[in-house]
């Protein structure tokens, strides 16, 4: 019901603190998303967000320029943080954000009893990948929009575009999670600290560079997650990009150092129907935000004005690759060889 | 069966093991003391070796034994075809269904319901909205430690069970990408079904050889084998009904039987556990999450009553 062609998607910027978000803002952002100071969303780092002033003063600062704002409080709380939770929500239905981006199945029914009015989202954590469990959301929470975890082949976007009760929010572009998200623990088993209970995945706090005599070692709570040959460009020791050993192979056992770029795909998803194309990256430098904003406006401007004579230009790919894990973008699930 | 209330589950296989075996092993747990079994494949789609027929097949076994037979849903839905089956199932009027997706949930309304690990119910208040839906028992979400147990039992709606995972590898994430046809260079639309070959998953190891984790096709497990034995007590006390145990391919009706005797015939956990280890699979074990710290750590207190149970 909702794929209402030759509607303009909507660009989604991240913005870690003040400076990215008028940065997205002045150079192309539909809308930015933000969470607060602690670990009620998703990007849980020390030094970023959004305490009440900044935030205030990014809302009035986007809504001058018409770019809405959207909160993440995405994580899951449990019964000892769950008032923490509540004071964010509470918080948040006293600003003037456009959308709340919820997860957890309490925090949502919480919102949606208390604040009606209050525009919810699912969060791409609520891992919701197919169009019965968004009717779940749907149906008891008035959910307004999915965001998509990036575990789908075209195909299946558009399946669920075309049966889901709400429109689609996808990811374009930024770090990609190769897990389902919202059900991947592999940051807590090693770390003790997940995406859903403390808001990181593979925190910094657990991660050492250790220089050796066979080169340079990225740990994660001491445990290899890759080792480097002098000159070899060392990434940050996120837990599913390291080099493993099976069966007496040493390689990417699960996923190189890599970013999602779907920017190729952007005619296909306006005729599919989704609403929103996302771009990751809220602990990424306002350098990095203006970088894509910019590159994905003018990819979205094009594409909305000629979907037929859309064409990628070399000039983005070098723009989006140089900020880039690992300097190399891929389709991942929605390019089907990728699985 | 049980003199303890307190009951034991086999939860569903997580690896893909031929047919045969597959009924030889349901065969032996007809036989073992477990109370509730939960029956189906919940990781691939593509793993059909066993039809619908054969699992109600299976389900009937164990019922006949007296078995409580629970149908467990698939975790990641990604085709419409996965959707379909998930209907098809959740539609059945014999057997309770485990839910391991929203979608499940969703489709299960006003049944009685069970929601496997992999739902999240992370917080009393999860638990209360999904008991108005029907839910008649939860398994607690593996990354959650005992003092987060504690307060959704004291908060837990009437009528709903608890039931946490105490033995076997951890389930620790789900993927559209199949790890163990990347391993043999297949593309997962040809991946020849080669995990029929790691009965008990693909160890992944370090590249200092520390046994980290088992790729099991799309999902992702602990290399370690989770072990509560020794927080038995703990269970009890806070009014945990159902223990699972999840299926390795070798010795299940010993580590039953282990169970079994642990809870009902006063039978040491401390030399439980000693036996227990000797029947892992390679990679050790763990109860961090339990006790609240990361996944993999093996809880120093209770190695010391270890020592102690083996003097």
């Amino acid at each position: 019901m909702n794929n209402i062609q030759n509607e303009k998607m909507e660009l989604v910027c991240p913005a870690g603190n003040l400076p990215a978000l008028k940065i997205a803002v002045d150079n192309g952002a539909d809308a930015v998303y933000i969470g607060f100071k602690d670990d009620t969303n998703a990007r849980h780092f020390a030094g970023l967000n959004f305490n009440e002033k900044r935030t205030i003063e990014g809302i009035e600062y986007a809504h001058n320029k018409g770019c809405k704002v959207f909160l993440a409080i995405n994580t899951y709380p449990q019964a000892d943080g769950w008032q923490r939770w509540i004071n964010a929500v509470d918080r948040a239905s006293k600003l003037k954000f456009d959308a709340l981006i919820a997860a957890d199945i309490g925090v949502l029914d919480y919102a949606s009893s208390k604040y009606p009015d209050l525009r919810l989202h699912l969060s791409v954590q609520g891992s919701a990948t197919n169009t019965e469990s968004i009717q779940f959301y749907y149906d008891n929470f008035a959910i307004q929009r999915v965001v998509l975890p990036r575990v789908l082949s075209l195909k299946q976007v558009e399946q669920v575009a075309q049966t889901s009760p709400v429109p689609l929010e996808v990811f374009g572009f930024g770090s990609l999670c190769v897990m389902v998200e919202g059900r991947c623990l592999l940051s807590s088993y090693a770390t003790g600290k997940s995406p859903n209970t403390f808001g990181a995945c593979s925190p910094a706090s657990a991660v050492e560079w250790q220089e050796t005599s066979s080169g340079l070692q990225t740990r994660l709570n001491n445990i290899l997650i890759d080792q480097y040959k002098k000159d070899e460009p060392a990434a940050y020791p996120t837990l599913c990009k390291g080099r493993f050993e099976v069966s007496n192979n040493t390689y990417y056992a699960i996923e190189e150092p890599t970013s999602l770029n779907t920017i190729e795909l952007l005619p296909e998803l306006q005729k599919i129907g989704i609403a929103a194309i996302k771009i990751e990256g809220r602990q990424r430098s306002p350098a990095y935000v203006k970088q894509v904003s910019e590159v994905w406006r003018e990819a979205l401007d094009n594409c909305h004005n000629n979907a037929d004579e859309y064409t990628v230009k070399q000039q983005w790919l070098q723009t989006l690759h140089s900020v880039s894990e690992g300097r190399s973008t891929t389709l991942g699930a929605y390019h089907r060889p990728w699985q | 069966m049980n003199t303890s209330t307190i009951k034991l589950s086999l939860g569903p296989i997580q690896y893909f093991w031929d047919r045969g075996t597959t009924f030889d092993f349901y065969k032996q747990i007809a036989n073992t003391n477990i109370d509730i079994v939960y029956l189906g494949e919940t990781v691939c789609p593509k793993r059909k070796l066993l039809r619908r027929d054969d699992w109600f097949e299976i389900a009937s076994l164990l019922t006949s034994a007296g078995k409580e037979v629970i149908l467990s849903s698939m975790t990641l839905i990604e085709a419409n075809s996965e959707l379909s089956a998930v209907k098809t199932l959740c539609s059945n009027t014999d057997f309770t269904v485990e839910a391991n997706d929203m979608s499940a949930v969703q489709l299960l309304k006003g049944k009685p319901f069970v929601t496997g690990p992999a739902v999240n119910i992370y917080n009393p208040y999860s638990l209360k909205m999904l008991a108005k839906h029907g839910l008649k028992r939860w398994v607690l979400p593996v990354e959650l430690s005992k003092d987060s147990l504690k307060e959704m039992q004291l908060q837990r709606p009437d009528n709903v069970e608890t039931e946490v995972l105490v033995y076997g590898r951890l389930p620790l994430a789900y993927s559209a990408r199949c790890f163990t046809a990347r391993s043999h260079n297949l593309p997962k639309d040809d991946c020849q079904l080669r995990c029929l070959d790691d009965p008990d998953g693909l160890l992944l190891s370090t590249q200092e050889d520390e046994k980290f984790l088992v790729i099991n096709g799309i999902q992702t497990q602990s290399a370690k084998t989770s072990n509560l034995i020794l927080e038995i007590d703990e269970l009890i006390d806070l009014n945990v009904d159902v223990l699972r145990i999840s299926p390795p391919s070798k010795h299940t009706e010993k580590i039953i039987d282990l169970f079994y005797k642990t809870l009902n015939e006063s039978y040491p956990a401390e030399k439980s556990s000693i036996e227990l280890q000797k029947l892992m699979p390679a990679g050790g074990y763990c109860n961090g999450y339990w006790h609240g710290t990361n996944g993999m750590n093996w809880q120093e207190s209770t190695e010391e009553s270890l020592c102690q149970a083996t003097q």
